[in-house]
């Protein structure tokens, strides 16, 4: 048998541990480790598994309310809708293998986050992503870009899970380090639900789906766990490689015995492959984990114990079956042509126990890598220039001299100009329940055998999180609940994906904790829960660190599918009205990036109150039908939203003729990105109706004007065809990226 | 009227076929298993969209062979109706119960948009109840729905009328700019020479609620009942 190399603090350096780290392996163990243990230390206390940097402050998110269900620490968060029924849903990163290899480090983003959400027994019903790439003009952007499309694509288009809606975004903070955050959310019968909780000692511990190659060992210790650098392409052995066929048989198979009682736990294995998935298991239910890696199906020959633990090859699952059913498992995993074995047992022992060639190569006990692994209370401090950066004085910007011009720069910038080549090419009908389709502020999926829907929206604007984390942190929460607001939807919880740069960094931990801060304040004062999450650090490259970048999936309800609106006009005549207040606001905005060249200023000032206030204005319009539209202001301004609610109707644009009354400058009237607004159309016979809400509500709004003609016209600022505005937002994407 | 909708692993439409025959438009349905060789006394059969067997070959060249197919085949030559959508094209092509091929499309890129198609015969069991030249709207999303043929078959297919449905714009022109994957004459669906097989890459199966965005896909279903 080959000899495996002599663990010492050198070896224990090379995977990734700290020299204290590995100390307290050797008091954990009161040994020293073996090759196999210390590669299991590694993988199971990396900061992706771990969350040791994190962990202190994601507990000071609010995760419970009465709908729901499961909040973090499962697979995925669970929110009760009634009927019986709930949805399950998570969003998850795969930073790193996507920057190094796009197509498969994408294409595996969708199946791990998939496997996450039908291992609690629902089926996946809608998926989701929010993707950053550095500039346009970055010599790397449309190799990056196509890749990670086309790797969504083939795989999510593969699997018959629709890909609803997302975010694409471009700033040269990405440029050595782009994000790729993948989200699905699935149903399950809440008496249905399945978790990852190893119990019943003696239960058989079986392995299915794909056999185990050597790809993917040390995706989350040397891949997810650190910065970049020009090496760092040496990597891509490190990522995985999908095979989306055999995760749609995973899919059928595992729903398949789920409608039948004859497993306890059940757990996908994705970062730290099989060792994570056991340990988890182990670690939740309070038990032990024996296996016997002579089992394990195996790609090639020759195939180590470390690399048996180690591997990230994709598509597999491990099952807590209840004894006497392996069979039953079996003959419905061979219906679907995938193979079942059992490799293993659940103890009392509480110990990660694994044989090979009848030797004990792991004995470590289970709580040694869960609950006792280290946890870091890393220093925290503002960057120093950051009151200088957020300085801005608006009086010493030179107006522009024409503002229908400045539209269209901003329509065609490539952060707000249509996404349509993206989500051209994922299937987005699949399943049959989606009822507004990507294009407009939320998803809206319906819910099969009721009357109930979904909204779905993914946000950041990781402008506002660099120039100020915590209301950068507020308001990427209340967008997004403002996003679901206007399309209908009561928001109700939402997952986080926390992508930032090197934790061991003062300035990026004090990034990290002001943005949960915010997005805390935001979560209380909205009655929104975090479900479920991830958190991404090391997101840097040659010591450069992203933009702090938390995005959010904000999930909301509708009682009645139907009350769902739309972002873009619908009828010549209807009204035009702004709900909310218009302040003297242009700090970190889309419009002073692209005109003016300048990332500076303060973002825009988030009153909680009001915002909760003009959501509750929205949902109860949409209920009683008033509006034939409703957009959210966020980039860009009133100018931009106006301008998007005619020309992003499918069937062709409209125009508009509104005036914007106001003393502040024209350019912060147009393109200010001042908070909780909107703008909607609706019947002029509903207009009373929806004045007395906004009274009732205490929202201001302002009548602009009446959808119609074939020109966007406001005030004396612009006048543009809709024509021609809808051609040059739609092209330009393709156009910049030239592909 | 009872129908069978084929499930082959990686079939992906196949529910949402069984959705829109059973729930929406009230049909008796089966599901039909690719390793079973039995039709269970089904009238019609639709082979769904998807990725038959993964597809990592060409697309449909696997579930040919597959036992359900050998089945599939003798219904159609016996003259039963059987509609291929998307995938189901794609193995209808393959199992040489309709000509032609599909081909990846000239984009090389997946596709998925709402696309008009026009009638071009209404001599088939799933055109019968519709009108030529009107214009129907439907879901297309393929990454390989380019047809192809060779210049005698394509001239056959015109002359006989065997073309069922082309890419048209909203006055119902046949444009190149409309023409979404590089389809030779536009062709969007064929069928045989006896007008009950009947192949195309768009969807009707996910254009029967207006909920969903639109239901003209109910006229291609309910053309087999009206006979």
């Amino acid at each position: 048998m080959q000899k495996m190399p002599t663990v010492t603090l050198q070896l224990a350096l090379d995977h990734g541990l700290t020299a204290d780290e590995y100390q307290r392996i050797l008091n954990h163990l009161g040994r020293t480790p073996t090759f196999e243990e210390l590669g299991v230390f590694s993988v199971m206390w990396s900061e992706h598994c771990s969350y040791k940097s994190s962990r202190r402050f994601l507990r000071q998110l609010p995760t419970t309310g009465p709908e729901i269900l499961q909040g973090p620490g499962e697979n995925a968060g669970i929110v009760d809708v009634g009927d019986g029924l709930a949805v399950v849903f998570k969003i998850e990163s795969h930073n790193h293998p996507s920057f190094i290899e796009p197509y498969h480090g994408a294409a595996t983003g969708v199946g791990g986050i998939l496997r996450d959400v039908f291992t609690m027994g629902a089926r996946p019903i809608a998926s989701l992503n929010s993707l950053r790439f550095g500039a346009i003009d970055h010599p790397r952007t449309p190799y990056l870009i196509k890749g990670v499309v086309a790797g969504i694509g083939g795989y999510g288009n593969c699997v018959g899970v629709p890909t609803v809606g997302g975010e694409v975004y471009f700033d040269t903070g990405y440029n050595g380090n782009i994000l790729v955050n993948a989200f699905t959310l699935g149903t399950v019968r809440t008496d249905r639900i399945f978790r990852a909780r190893a119990a019943g000692v003696g239960n058989p511990v079986i392995y299915v789906g794909s056999r185990t190659g050597r790809d993917g060992i040390h995706g989350a210790s040397l891949l997810a766990s650190r910065e970049f650098d020009a090496k760092s392409e040496e990597l891509r052995p490190a990522v995985q490689v999908g095979d989306p066929f055999t995760e749609k048989l995973l899919i059928e198979a595992c729903l398949e015995l789920m409608q039948k009682d004859l497993i306890v736990a059940i757990q996908d294995m994705g970062a730290a492959g099989l060792t994570s998935s056991s340990v988890e298991m182990a670690g939740r239910g309070g038990m032990g984990i024996v296996l016997n890696l002579d089992k394990i199906p195996t790609r090639e020959e020759n195939i180590i114990p470390y690399e048996l633990l180690l591997s990230e090859s994709q598509e597999r699952m491990v099952i807590v079956a209840k004894a006497g059913h392996e069979e039953e498992v079996k003959g419905i995993f061979a219906r679907w042509d995938l193979q079942a074995v059992v490799v293993g047992q659940v103890t009392d022992d509480g110990l990660f126990r694994t044989q090979w060639h009848g030797e004990e190569v792991v004995r470590i006990p289970v709580s040694a890598l869960t609950d006792d692994a280290p946890v870091y209370e890393r220093p925290a401090t503002p960057p120093v220039n950051l009151g200088q950066r957020q300085q801005l004085d608006i009086a010493s910007l030179p107006l522009p001299s024409d503002c229908g011009q400045v539209l269209l720069r901003l329509l065609t910038s490539p952060n707000l100009a249509s996404k349509e080549w993206v989500y051209r090419q994922y299937d987005s009908f699949v399943c049959g329940n989606t009822v507004v389709q990507p294009g407009s502020d939320a998803a809206i999926i319906r819910l099969k055998g009721t009357t109930k829907g979904v909204g779905i929206s993914v946000d950041c604007n990781s402008r506002y999180c660099l120039l100020d984390p915590y209301r950068g942190g507020q308001i990427t929460v209340a967008e997004g609940a403002r996003n679901l607001a206007v399309s209908g939807a009561r928001p109700v919880a939402l997952s986080d994906c926390l992508n930032f740069g090197s934790p061991e960094k003062p300035e990026v931990m004090w990034q990290f904790q002001q943005a949960i801060a915010g997005m805390r304040d935001a979560c209380l004062a909205l009655g929104i829960a975090v479900v479920s999450g991830n958190v991404s650090f090391y997101n840097e490259t040659e010591g450069r660190a992203i933009p702090p970048t938390p995005t959010v999936a904000s999930v909301g309800i509708l009682q009645d599918v139907t009350w769902h609106v739309t972002q873009w006009f619908k009828n010549p005549g209807d009204v035009i009205v702004l709900l909310g207040e218009t302040h003297n606001e242009l700090g970190a905005s889309e419009y002073l990036a692209t005109v003016h060249g300048m990332i500076a200023g303060a973002p825009p000032v988030l009153d909680l109150e009001m915002e909760k206030r003009f959501q509750h204005l929205c949902l109860q319009a949409a209920q009683e039908r008033l509006f034939s539209s409703a957009h959210d202001v966020a980039e860009g301004g009133v100018a931009v939203a106006l301008a998007e609610a005619c020309i992003t109707r499918p069937e062709g644009p409209f125009g508009a003729q509104v005036t914007l009354p106001g003393n502040l400058r024209p350019d912060v009237m147009l393109f200010g990105e001042c908070q909780s607004r909107a703008i909607v159309s609706l019947s002029p016979d509903k207009l009373p109706r929806l004045e007395q809400l906004a009274h009732t509500h205490q929202v201001p709004y302002t009548i602009l004007g009446k959808v119609g003609g074939t020109e966007l016209s406001i005030a004396s600022y612009l006048r543009v065809p809709a024509v021609a505005l809808q051609h040059e937002w739609r092209t330009a994407l393709a156009r910049q990226l030239n592909i | 009227m009872k129908w069978g909708v084929v499930t082959f692993p990686g079939s992906l439409d196949d529910r949402d076929a069984l959705y829109s025959l059973g729930t929406v438009l009230g049909q008796h349905i089966v599901s039909l298993w690719h390793k079973d060789r039995d039709l269970k006394g089904v009238e019609a059969i639709v082979l769904p969209g998807g990725f038959s067997y993964g597809d990592y070959l060409r697309c449909g060249a696997i579930a040919r062979v597959s036992p359900i197919m050998q089945n599939v085949v003798e219904f159609a030559r016996a003259g039963g109706p059987v509609l291929g959508m998307c995938n189901g094209f794609q193995i209808l092509c393959e199992s040489g119960l309709l000509p032609g091929a599909l081909v990846r499309n000239r984009s090389l890129s997946f596709v998925c948009e709402w696309a008009r198609i026009r009638i071009e015969t209404a001599h088939t069991r799933f055109t019968a109840g519709c009108e030529v030249g009107e214009i129907l709207r439907m879901p297309i999303k393929h990454g390989e729905g380019c047809y192809v043929a060779d210049e005698a078959t394509l001239k056959t297919l015109e002359d006989k009328g065997q073309i069922v449905f082309r890419y048209v714009n909203e006055a119902g022109e046949i444009t190149d700019t409309v023409n979404p994957n590089g389809a030779l004459h536009n062709i969007a669906g064929v069928t045989n020479a006896q007008g009950n097989v009947v192949g195309l890459m768009p969807h009707p199966e996910h254009a029967v609620e207006a909920l969903l965005g639109g239901e003209d896909g109910r006229k291609l279903f309910l053309s087999v009942l009206a006979r």
